[in-house]
């Protein structure tokens, strides 16, 4: 998180063999590399509050919003 | 040599319809495919998918891969914005005679499916001792 820009990036292995040693390859579907992601948050989001999960092959992140930002009820005495 | 494993589909991202099963809409998962002296190594990514909700199944010569995501949305939240959707996954595949299906070995790790299926033995490549007389 960087001035409410939130960047998430990593890298995935290529894991099939090159074409040597008898390894015959055919099919190349899926994503190997590095990779990159960059979402502007709205400004209430609260960048101390960040929360990450990963489960499944699936990124969670929460952002909290900020306290300020909360709808409020004001009480009328 | 021809294509051991013949997929039916081709990677599109977006869900397509199954006219003869089901009315539900499911992507079809890319994967890799390769062969070595041994087997077949075949990995599909199936993100969101756990064990509990992937099926592999063979029905004669045919691979069905199936498998639906967790569909755990935050409580009391509002989708704004959705690229990535909890969808149900579908693949079959047909396999070479040559494969051995009774043992094939499935593991999943951070969604992503390898499945090992070895050759039938007598299928393998073999070296024939030649001993001179």
């Amino acid at each position: 998180m960087d001035r409410g820009v939130l960047t998430i990036a990593g890298e995935r292995q290529d894991p099939v063999p090159a074409e040597e040693d008898g390894v015959t390859v055919y099919a190349q579907e899926r994503f190997a590399g590095a990779f990159r992601r960059v979402v502007s948050l709205p400004e209430e989001a609260d960048a101390g509050k960040v929360d990450a999960t990963y489960r499944d092959g699936i990124l969670r992140i929460t952002v909290a919003k900020h306290e300020a930002s909360k709808p409020r009820r004001i009480e009328i005495s | 040599m021809s294509s051991e494993l013949q997929t039916s589909g081709r990677n599109t991202p977006q869900a397509t319809r199954d006219e003869t099963t089901r009315d539900q809409p499911f992507v079809v998962p890319p994967v890799d495919i390769y062969e070595n002296e041994s087997g077949i190594t075949l990995l599909a990514d199936l993100p969101g998918v756990s064990r509990e909700r992937l099926g592999v199944r063979v029905d004669g010569e045919t691979l069905i891969v199936e498998a639906s995501a967790s569909t755990a949305q935050p409580e009391g939240m509002q989708l704004i914005y959705g690229e990535a959707q909890y969808p149900s996954y579908r693949r079959q595949f047909t396999l070479s005679r040559e494969l051995d299906s009774s043992r094939i070995e499935a593991a999943l790790k951070d969604g992503v499916l390898k499945l090992q299926i070895p050759r039938r033995e007598e299928a393998k490549p073999r070296r024939i001792e030649v001993r001179v007389g």
